[in-house]
């Protein structure tokens, strides 16, 4: 059944099509038609940011929060060109999301027309795909495309970019059922011969780890992991992409590792023999110096890209797969041959690193540390079903540190781009797609400056985000590289703690706004904020220079840590033989 | 580093082209050269890039230039299992005393004379690269004018007859 209507009435008709319930758009000129055949859907809500950065990380949080594809429609010119740095953003971290910028005609492209700009070739090396429609009866077919490549194999941003005469030609509309991509077969199950012999290696590995990422997440994997991890004893560690895929209270996790990890974790990578690695790219931040990463180790990698897979690290057993499909088969596997856990020894050892070097910080009486601030906020939501979203820089790390997460889907944070400025606006896509949580974002007062325009769509659109920020007056993490490595020489990295005055700033938008100077008042403004039924805002005052430790220098091996509970590298602690018994 | 000779099949679409040459300057490899044209199937074409990488990086621009949506195929050509050829046009300095000796050279390559000027010769020849290299190599002794060369083509071998 066709029926006749304009591009734009396609379009919505087509994100209709596709299940689109909420998309972040900002209007201007030649996006009009869109907005206008956008007026009359009722099934799609369309909220306005302050900016269409801010649109692309509502859009990359609502797809992060919920599973579902994000949407964001901008106009062309400095429309499109504010998304670049969200569109980025997505494609680093593997978010799938569909973006729609209107452009001009096509009678005019390449005339440096008013509002002009070439997003598809600017965005090419950071999309999985994009679109620029010449022919309006192409349109749903594209978006049919746009949303299968967005959404299926290793997940990602695709533009369309829509010029206005597309937009009000006349079309038959019929969307279609399937597409027909020839050169997109992404491969979904992983190979059976592959998996066995993974599976021979983990039933036959005294020290396994199982080193896990976005793409557990991102394939809905938790709980074949659990399955996996409990049947065979194995310790897990979650990268920043991955929290959330394993409960953080579970025994069998031991952390984040990477450059801010704890130090059992690095040493549990340093000293492990079978290294199970799932739905990670062995990122820098991750592996440190990559020689000596995991050294000791068979490598086992599992990833839906077969371009990750010896990017890095080449792998022993190398497995293209879903890693929800692949873990699967492990179990399966392993239930099949009947596999007992071997691992008592190398549980209790790591047990034990975990007694002796946890991650710490020194408080101080009277001062209001960072560090408590997360873990209150961790503890007084413990019962809450809650989605942490975070800004970027030290905020991040200890919220990464001392936040217990126990659901996937409840982490949002930028990752692979490391971009100031996402927490707000991707807490606000969160609560779009999940009315009933409560969404923090815990923020720095350098991060937080960067899209606080976004504090308004909050407050006008009714999404009560709770965004708690850790002031200390500085770009925290620049701060502490400046101390660490350029002779405390605090080079443009100094902002004044009362400008701008966030409580007060948080009453022009109609938020609440809380202040916290002492620890004693903590605990009273976080269940007040989070009580709250609007957005809530709460500056806390923390201690100015603290440091997220411990720490990897860059380029060195991540068993080589600064700070923390003093420990020297497992290599050397293993050679005086002072962990030797547990091996007895 | 060792050059391999990459053969790409992709969907015949506007832009293509400019995704998989951008993808290699992206990811750091420096193409040699290359050479575009559609296939038996109207709607595919073919690009041939010659680039000089190691195994371990070819692998990695291999699996890059594959995950591209418009790619349908990438081969990482065996030299000795492959028919490779490129053409090349000579416009050489030929004053009319030397012009014979230039169209001796000429005839041992096989290469045909496609115009002579007052003081001047065109030749064409194609051949594997390293028969070119030997022409240019030769030719550079009475001045190249101007040199035009397609970059390699290449398919692989007919294993089945």
């Amino acid at each position: 059944m066709t029926e006749q209507m304009n591009g734009a009435q396609a379009l919505v008709r087509s994100l209709e099509a596709e299940g689109v319930d909420v998309l972040f758009g900002y209007p201007g000129g030649v996006a009009l038609p869109i907005f206008d055949a956008l007026y009359d859907s009722k099934q799609i809500r369309s909220v306005l940011p302050r900016h269409e950065q801010g649109a692309v990380h509502m859009a990359d949080g609502y797809a992060r929060a919920t599973g579902r594809c994000g949407v964001a429609l901008v106009t062309s010119g400095p429309g499109a060109s504010n998304t670049i740095t969200g569109i980025a953003n997505a494609y680093m971290d593997s978010i799938p999301m569909v973006v729609f910028t209107a452009q001009v005609a096509t009678a005019v492209i390449g005339t440096d027309a008013f509002q002009e700009i070439d997003i598809t070739g600017i965005t090419v090396p950071i999309t999985k795909h994009n679109y620029l429609v010449k022919d309006a009866k192409e349109l749903p077919e594209i978006i049919k495309e746009a949303f299968h490549i967005a959404t299926t194999g290793r997940p990602g941003p695709v533009l369309v970019d829509v010029p206005v005469d597309i937009s009000k030609a006349e079309i038959d509309f019929d969307y279609p059922e399937i597409v027909n991509l020839p050169g997109y077969k992404p491969t979904f199950r992983g190979h059976g011969k592959q998996v066995k012999q993974a599976v021979t290696l983990i039933k036959e590995a005294n020290k396994p780890l199982l080193y896990v990422g976005g793409g557990v997440i991102a394939s809905e994997g938790s709980k074949e992991l659990k399955e996996l991890a409990e049947l065979m004893q194995i310790p897990v560690v979650t990268t920043m992409m991955g929290k959330g895929s394993f409960p953080e209270d579970h025994h069998l996790w031991i952390g984040m590792p990477g450059m801010h990890g704890a130090k059992y974790t690095n040493y549990a990578i340093t000293e492990t023999d079978l290294l199970i690695a799932v739905g990670v790219r062995f990122d820098d931040r991750v592996t440190g110096k990559l020689a000596t990463f995991a050294n000791k180790a068979k490598i086992i990698h599992v990833d839906v890209d077969p371009a990750e897979i010896g990017k890095n690290k080449e792998a022993d057993v190398p497995i293209v797969g879903d890693a929800k499909n692949v873990l699967a088969g492990m179990v399966a596997e392993l239930r099949k041959t009947g596999a007992e856990p071997i691992t008592q020894g190398w549980v209790a050892l790591v047990d034990r690193w975990r007694k002796q070097f946890p991650l710490h910080y020194s408080p101080e009486e009277g001062a209001l540390h960072p560090q408590y601030v997360v873990q209150r906020v961790s503890e007084l939501t413990a019962d809450r079903e809650t989605i942490i979203a975070t800004e970027v820089g030290q905020n991040q790390m200890w919220a990464c540190q001392f936040y217990t997460l126990r659901h996937p889907r409840s982490w949002i944070s930028s990752g692979g781009l490391g971009t100031m400025g996402f927490g707000l606006p991707a807490a606000i896509g969160a609560q779009a797609g999940r009315p009933d949580a409560l969404v923090i974002d815990i923020a720095g007062d350098g991060s937080i400056q960067m899209n606080s325009q976004e504090f308004a769509t909050a407050a006008i659109n009714g999404f009560p985000v709770k965004v708690i920020i850790l002031n200390n007056g500085y770009l925290g993490m620049v701060r502490q590289w400046q101390e660490l490595f350029y002779g405390r020489r605090y080079s443009s990295s100094v902002l004044p703690q009362d400008c701008p005055d966030f409580v007060k700033l948080a009453e022009a938008y109609g938020c609440l706004g809380l202040r916290v100077t002492d620890p004693s008042e903590l605990d009273a403004a976080l269940k007040k904020a989070f009580d709250h039924d609007g957005p809530a805002i709460v500056d806390c005052r923390v201690v100015g220079e603290e440091c997220v430790y411990p720490m990897v220098a860059p380029g060195a091996s991540i068993d080589e840590m600064l700070g923390g509970i003093p420990g020297c590298p497992v290599s050397e602690m293993l050679d005086d033989g002072t962990l030797e018994e547990v091996w007895e | 580093m060792m050059k391999h000779t990459l053969s790409v099949v992709v969907e015949n679409k506007p832009g293509v082209l400019t995704r998989v040459t951008s993808l290699f300057a992206r990811r750091g490899f420096n193409i040699d050269s290359l050479a575009v044209g559609t296939t038996e199937d109207p709607t595919m074409s073919r690009i041939t890039i010659v680039c000089s990488a190691a195994d371990t990086p070819i692998e990695q621009i291999t699996k890059q230039v594959y995950k591209l949506i418009n790619v349908i195929k990438v081969q990482d050509l065996d030299p000795i299992d492959s028919v490779e050829r490129e053409l090349v046009l000579f416009k050489i300095n030929a004053a009319p005393e030397r012009r014979h000796e230039i169209i001796e050279i000429a005839n041992v390559f096989r290469a045909k004379i496609v115009d002579v000027g007052r003081n001047s010769v065109t030749i064409e020849a194609t051949g594997a690269t390293d028969k070119i290299d030997a022409m240019e190599d030769l030719f550079r002794a009475y001045g190249i004018k101007e040199m035009a060369r397609t970059g390699k083509i290449a398919l692989s071998r007919g294993r089945e007859g």
